[in-house]
């Protein structure tokens, strides 16, 4: 993808099939997920998901500003994904700029494809997704946040939204692109699973595949889905277990 | 009867259709309407199409000037695509900033054109670091009856295919020189009518769909780029299936846009 007057392009698979930070083709980076971290918020999530570092908070079901936007027969879903301007390596000027919009688009049709939206006509559920810290995948890591922070709303879904990027890599098809994969790599193909009926809801692509690299793609995305699936359930159990009262004494 | 109520009973129609394999114009789930293409519709462009799916119209226009390559790419030269949705298509759009949607069609289409490196970007370098040649591919909409994003791909292939370097004007060449166009992507869009996936959407089926899905192929079996977009779901399945379809309409969208070159 960007091969236009790229420099030095490092070594992306070795002779092994290790990728450059030592992975196989189809394993994740390590993915930490936290619930509830913003008490002010409805609903919160932090995601720290390799070098990625990104925080959602869901306000809402709430009154719709602005007004016009208001659906009597449903709430509308907005979503706002942003990037500090310190997240990445050249200061990014602060604001939406158009692939911020374009992602906040996808995302938000991706959340109201999955919602009960209809339980709360005339209102707006609100998901803030800001990247802290990017290191590719940050819109993957934005809709698992935002996922997890709607469920910690308390907002009914369908199903928990896990979300991965696949990519094709000095040739290969790769599980969970990290940045040096995403610069140097072939093609880029980030997806969102709702893992109840095994259909994507999210699904954008840029780069070149044939077609057998892209059923590949998809298949090893939808498995990816189900290892962070897993991980998701897992943060919202920790926020919500309840600790025996001996353990809260000591 | 209210807008809405209308809305809500035709969006009804139009899945009872698409379950018998039908659909409101007469044509069959796989049926891509008419498409016409017409070249070199603006003389002060460097290069323009006049494209038409059906009542959706889209006029691209390419200019050519030169400028600065950007500091992370001095070797190469600089491409812009942007769509306008302007509000004398269609009564849904205002007038003001871009608003999602526009901004959506404009970056399907340029992560097309770029994946596809439909432009090989370098050839547009004049002087490395310090001159390159800026390609700037503005999209307007003059009439919106669905699959925006199909028909302003192929308004920009189309007139990218026949745009000529103002070299002589600019004092950069002797003489004027076609832009080498060394890929076409096309776009083909599908939604979901219930358990129909159906290609080329019109405004109305759009409004009744449960979720698009757009994909981008180039002639040399390659696909470039994919968006997923509206609210719903496909199956990797599903996706597949479109995939191989998106092949078989681009390869005669392809031979229509070769053809309609001057």
């Amino acid at each position: 993808m960007g091969s236009v007057g790229a420099k030095e392009v490092p070594v992306l698979l070795d002779a092994e099939g290790r990728r450059i930070d030592g992975r196989r083709l189809d394993e994740l980076r390590p993915i930490q997920i936290r619930a509830g971290p913003l008490p002010q918020a409805d609903g919160s999530a932090f995601v720290e998901w390799g070098a990625n570092k990104v925080m959602a908070a869901v306000y809402g079901p709430r009154e719709v500003h602005p007004r016009h936007l208001q659906q009597s027969t449903k709430a509308v879903i907005q979503c706002r994904y942003n990037m500090a301007a310190f997240s990445v390596d050249e200061r990014k000027r602060p604001g939406l700029d158009r692939r911020s919009q374009e992602i906040s688009k996808v995302i938000a049709e991706a959340f109201e494809s999955v919602v009960f939206a209809e339980e709360f006509p005339r209102t707006s559920i609100d998901v803030y997704i800001e990247v802290l810290q990017a290191n590719a995948g940050t819109r993957c890591a934005g809709l698992v946040a935002g996922s997890v922070a709607l469920a910690d709303a308390g907002i009914p879904m369908v199903d928990l939204l896990p979300a991965v990027a696949v990519g094709k890599v000095a040739g290969a098809i790769a599980l969970d692109l990290k940045k040096e994969e995403d610069n140097f790599g072939e093609a880029d193909l980030p997806m969102a699973l709702v893992p109840q009926s095994g259909r994507l809801v999210l699904l954008q692509m840029e780069g070149h595949m044939t077609e057998p690299e892209l059923a590949k793609a998809l298949d090893l995305g939808v498995e990816g889905c189900k290892v962070i699936y897993e991980k998701m359930k897992a943060a919202l159990r920790e926020r919500y277990s309840v600790r025996p009262l001996a353990a809260e004494a000591a | 009867m209210s807008d809405e109520v209308a809305a809500e009973i035709l969006q009804t129609h139009i899945l009872d259709l698409a379950a018998e394999g039908r659909r409101l114009d007469g044509r069959a789930p796989d049926d891509y309407r008419t498409v016409t293409i017409e070249p070199g519709f603006v003389a002060t462009a460097d290069g323009s199409a006049l494209v038409r799916i059906g009542e959706t119209a889209a006029l691209c226009g390419v200019k050519l000037e030169p400028g600065k390559p950007f500091p992370d790419t001095p070797n190469a030269g600089v491409l812009t695509t942007n769509a306008e949705l302007i509000p004398l298509s269609s009564p849904t759009f205002e007038p003001g900033p871009p608003q999602p949607g526009a901004i959506e069609v404009s970056r399907v289409v340029d992560r097309a054109i770029r994946a596809a490196e439909t432009v090989d970007l370098t050839r547009l370098c004049v002087t490395p670091g310090e001159k390159s040649w800026v390609c700037y591919v503005d999209i307007h909409m003059l009439g919106h009856d669905g699959n925006l994003i199909d028909a302003g791909m192929l308004a920009a292939v189309s007139a990218l295919s026949g745009a000529v370097l103002p070299a002589k004007r600019f004092g950069i060449a002797e003489a004027d020189y076609p832009l080498d166009v060394q890929h076409l992507p096309v776009e083909c869009t599908f939604v979901r009518l219930g358990d129909t996936i159906v290609v080329d959407p019109t405004f109305d089926e759009e409004h009744a769909a449960q979720g698009r899905i757009t994909v981008a192929t180039d002639e040399s079996g390659r696909v470039v780029a994919m968006q997923k977009g509206l609210v719903g779901a496909f199956s990797p399945d599903d996706v597949k299936a479109v995939v191989r379809r998106a092949f078989v309409h681009g390869d005669r969208l392809r031979e229509q846009v070769r053809g309609a070159r001057r």
